[in-house]
């Protein structure tokens, strides 16, 4: 992506990353790399993938696509079956327990 | 006299010849982005393209092979020096487009 999550410095990248959070990736199972700080990585990433632009997402080493295929792919339903199949997804026991962590009055 | 757009042109003359789209709409977003720093020192007026594109050759292909098709008919001008620098593409086969107009005609879809 072009900046950090935190941080995004282009629409695309940002729209990007709003979408994993809406469908609750787990932190733990995601990493950022901003190609702005690194141009070997801009340039060679998008060798790799024979894609022209950032930002790219990859779930598992297999490329799925930009900004304009997850938002379409996350309006289908797609990548929500995509990303539960392959399991970075928030599990739902944690949820469970943030519950059950919840201070009573 | 010389075109202001020949970017565009371009892009219009070699999708309509590679794909026979029933739909091509091409939006030059350029000046949306021309005051973000990457586009910094930046002439060109021909920066940022949006594409709306409807062909029959994108049936039964997934949305990543039709963005492939058509990165690859581009791949020049995406290629060179101070040619497209972002390109976003809505690609839908004719089914897809009748379906989405029904969408929008029943008041479902704005």
């Amino acid at each position: 992506m072009k900046g950090t999550p935190e941080f995004p410095q282009c629409g695309f990248s940002r729209a990007s990353i709003q979408i994993l959070g809406l469908q609750g990736v787990d932190p733990k199972k995601f990493a950022a790399f901003n190609v702005l700080e690194d141009n070997e990585i801009r340039e060679g990433i998008k060798e790799y993938s024979n894609w022209p632009t950032i930002p790219q997402l990859y779930v598992n080493k297999e490329f799925i696509g930009g900004c304009d295929i997850l938002v379409s792919m996350h309006q289908s339903g797609e990548l929500e079956d995509l990303l539960e199949k392959e399991k970075v997804l928030v599990p739902p026991e944690e949820s469970a327990d943030a519950n059950a962590e919840k201070p009573s009055s | 006299m010389a075109s202001s757009t020949p970017i565009e042109n371009t892009i219009r003359q070699k999708l309509t010849v590679a794909l026979s789209p029933i739909t091509l709409q091409i939006y030059n977003d350029s000046n949306k982005h021309a005051h973000h720093k990457a586009m910094e020192g930046v002439t060109s007026k021909e920066t940022h393209f949006r594409l709306v594109i409807t062909s029959a050759e994108f049936t039964g292909k997934p949305q990543l092979a039709r963005h492939r098709m058509v990165n690859a008919l581009l791949k020049e001008e995406l290629e060179r020096e101070g040619g497209i620098h972002a390109l976003q593409l809505r690609t839908l086969n004719p089914e897809e487009e009748e379906k989405l107009d029904k969408k929008v005609e029943e008041g479902v879809v704005g």
